[in-house]
């Protein structure tokens, strides 16, 4: 939808004079103000952020009553790009940030959109133990496999051998499998796709919206810069190509068994759909009787 | 909604209790915590208190994801608070920072013990006084409060709230295992009767709101969120807007108000206790604990006819810097006893510019200064007029 809307522009086709009164398609959902964003060209963040805002829509969600959290790293850039309620943390910390938020106002979506790097190495211990209490917010995790901001380090996604510029040799860590270890962990929805799966991702990013509890969404995203530079080369378009001809969608999928290799198939689909009591409803319902009863107490004070 | 407190009345009370009693009285309805010795009292009790008054409490995982919940918290308009001692604070100092940078108002309660490291987690010491003026990387203003008993451990944690939420900012209490760990008499007033300051919200309608604009007193209107704003917020640099801005002159805007509206707003926020100061020729200077454990010499001192008084510190930051700068032109010196190897007296010494005799009473932690040591340091000061 959005690339026909950018195809009939007069500007893209280049046909007619430029007129000045074009809309961005996001207008309003986007910061304009803030235009043109930082990501290098053939980035998938891009295409993130699309899906995120058509998710939104999908899902109905008030934009007053959402929240995006970022942490540090070219995704966590997303929140500042978002003209919503949004905050830019500190590294690995977006979800204890959103988690506070939420516990303090449960009206508010609260999505937390940032890297693997911010989300499974320094913040690794956050994100299992919300994914533990299920508290309700959203994780969008942008996996490009590799440390981009700072140019190109061994993230705990890199796969076995891919190079960085912390792992000239090849990488000889065992990577982290992303969706595997939050379902392990507890969350109640799991998804995978692709910045290509710019679609169904949306449709992930919209269940996610109106659903309860703690949801995990990995998008794997091409990372032309430094990921494609130092391994396999090419464009963010080639990577795209790569990634689509490598996901094999299979909703049925376990979790825990389909980690990603350096060429390996990628295994994408919605994996868990699963709902259990949240944190919050833990908060309100497990322990209102013993708090109702200590009130008495306090009323006759 | 979130309850009054209904407590009320006079208590035999723990300090640690106290300072999560005068946190309910504030209004503080979230608290993110980890355990630790000494400060787990005011965890355990916030657990207890914050269910019954529709609040919510949160134990994390670690020190650093309670530092960051509490500025989600604050955001929401709802006030928060999280405790710690000398580790766990090392630990939330980059969140701190991030608090300071997005002007987030929330209080950090610091049970002191020994360090460094591990130290002494359960015996006491001052000696995290310069971590809370510096602990965070960057330059920030700091506010931070001293109780001396489990009362202040009340009344200063209010008054620690009011000034988070008027200068929009995370502010200290420095309190030691000594205090936090005793049990004395704690009037609670009723909470209507309290003074409490509630954090500026912005008047404009969305579209003209500037989430960092200032007026003259150098602090933004504040807008939480789910009211429409749609605001954005950074641990980065940013402009009126909050937009990231890596230019030096957003640094010479921003992250130099971040450090004047403490400054401006100093006179205000400087609460300082003095007995016998004027006319004398000693002024000790000290704070929390160690400014009850000295008044035994000091008695003494004016018992053998020296002129000494006794400056207690309530707000350790910002620093009484014309007050001792007055005084260093007219005494022969002061003697600063902390239970640290000399933290304060830095201040003191920067204030004093050579005017006087600034006299450093150090002690490492898990004891307290001795008698004979005080009084010797007043009389030395004394006799050396």
């Amino acid at each position: 939808m959005q690339n026909e809307i950018c195809c009939e522009s007069p500007i893209i086709a280049g046909t007619a004079e430029p007129e000045t009164n074009i809309q961005h398609p996001m207008e309003g959902l986007l910061r304009m103000d803030r235009m043109p964003h930082i990501w290098c060209s053939g980035c998938g963040l891009g295409s993130v952020v699309t899906a995120f805002v058509e998710g939104l829509k999908k899902a109905g969600s008030d934009f007053d009553k959402v929240a995006v959290v970022s942490g540090i790293g070219c995704t966590g850039r997303v929140a500042g790009y978002i003209n919503l309620d949004s905050f830019h943390t500190t590294h690995g910390r977006a979800i204890p940030f959103a988690t506070g938020l939420k516990m303090a106002n449960n009206d508010m979506t609260t999505v937390v959109i940032s890297g693997d790097g911010d989300l499974f190495a320094i913040g690794g211990n956050h994100l299992i133990h919300a994914a533990r209490r299920n508290v309700d917010i959203n994780v969008i995790c942008v996996n490009n496999f590799i440390y981009g901001m700072t140019g190109g380090q061994t993230a705990p996604t890199t796969p076995l051998q891919a190079r960085s510029s912390t792992a000239p040799y090849g990488n000889y860590e065992q990577p982290f499998n992303l969706v595997g270890l939050a379902a392990a962990a507890g969350a109640s929805y799991v998804a995978r796709w692709s910045a290509m799966h710019v679609r169904r991702l949306a449709d992930s990013i919209a269940v996610a919206a109106n659903k309860k509890g703690f949801c995990f969404i990995e998008v794997i995203s091409p990372c032309p810069t430094v990921f494609a530079r130092k391994n396999m080369g090419g464009t963010g378009l080639d990577l795209l190509k790569s990634f689509g001809e490598r996901t094999v969608i299979d909703h049925d999928a376990d979790p825990t068994k389909i980690p990603i290799g350096m060429n390996d198939e990628i295994v994408c689909g919605n994996f868990i759909n699963e709902d259990r009591p949240t944190y919050w409803e833990n908060v309100q319902t497990g322990i209102r009787d013993a708090v109702d009863k200590e009130n008495v107490y306090w009323k006759n004070l | 909604m979130f309850k009054k407190s209904k407590l009320r009345g006079e208590f035999f009370m723990q300090g640690d209790i106290a300072c999560a009693e005068g946190a309910v009285s504030a209004g503080c309805r979230f608290f993110g915590g980890y355990p630790i010795t000494p400060a787990s009292e005011i965890a355990e009790r916030m657990a207890y208190r914050l269910p019954l008054l529709n609040g919510a409490f949160v134990q994390f995982e670690d020190e650093i994801a309670s530092m960051a919940s509490i500025l989600g918290a604050s955001w929401t308009g709802v006030k928060s608070m999280t405790a710690s001692s000398g580790p766990g604070i090392s630990l939330k100092a980059e969140n701190i920072g991030l608090g300071m940078m997005m002007e987030v108002p929330c209080v950090i309660v610091n049970v002191q013990r020994g360090g460094p490291s591990t130290g002494l987690p359960t015996s006491w010491a001052q000696a995290d006084m310069m971590q809370a003026r510096w602990g965070s990387h960057g330059d920030y203003g700091c506010i931070a409060l001293c109780p001396k008993n489990p009362q202040e451990m009340f009344d200063l944690t209010i008054v620690a709230f009011n000034y988070a939420e008027r200068y929009r900012m995370p502010v200290f209490v420095m309190t030691d295992a000594i205090v936090g760990h005793m049990t004395e008499k704690v009037v609670v007033p009723p909470v209507d009767e309290i003074e409490i300051i509630d954090r500026r919200y912005t008047d404009k309608k969305p579209d003209d709101y500037l989430p960092y604009a200032v007026g003259d007193d150098l602090i933004p209107d504040f807008a939480k969120v789910g009211d429409g704003y749609r605001f954005h917020s950074t641990g980065l640099t940013h402009d009126e807007r909050g937009y990231p801005d890596m230019t030096e002159h957003a640094q010479l805007t921003h992250a130099v108000r971040i450090v004047e509206k403490v400054k401006k707003h100093a006179d205000d926020i400087i609460l300082l206790e003095e007995k016998g100061v004027e006319g004398a020729d000693v002024v000790v200077v000290a704070y929390g604990i160690t400014a009850r454990t000295v008044v035994p010499a000091i008695e003494m001192a004016r018992k053998k006819g020296i002129k000494v008084g006794l400056m207690r510190l309530i707000t350790a930051w910002p620093f009484p810097t014309k007050r001792i700068r007055k005084l260093a032109g007219e005494i022969a010196g002061f003697v600063v006893p902390e239970i640290n190897l000399g933290q304060m007296v830095y201040e003191v010494e920067r204030c004093a510019g050579g005017q006087c005799k600034v006299k450093s009473l150090p002690h490492p932690g898990g004891g307290i200064h001795k008698f004979e040591t005080v009084l010797s340091a007043i009389e030395e000061i004394a006799h050396a007029k």
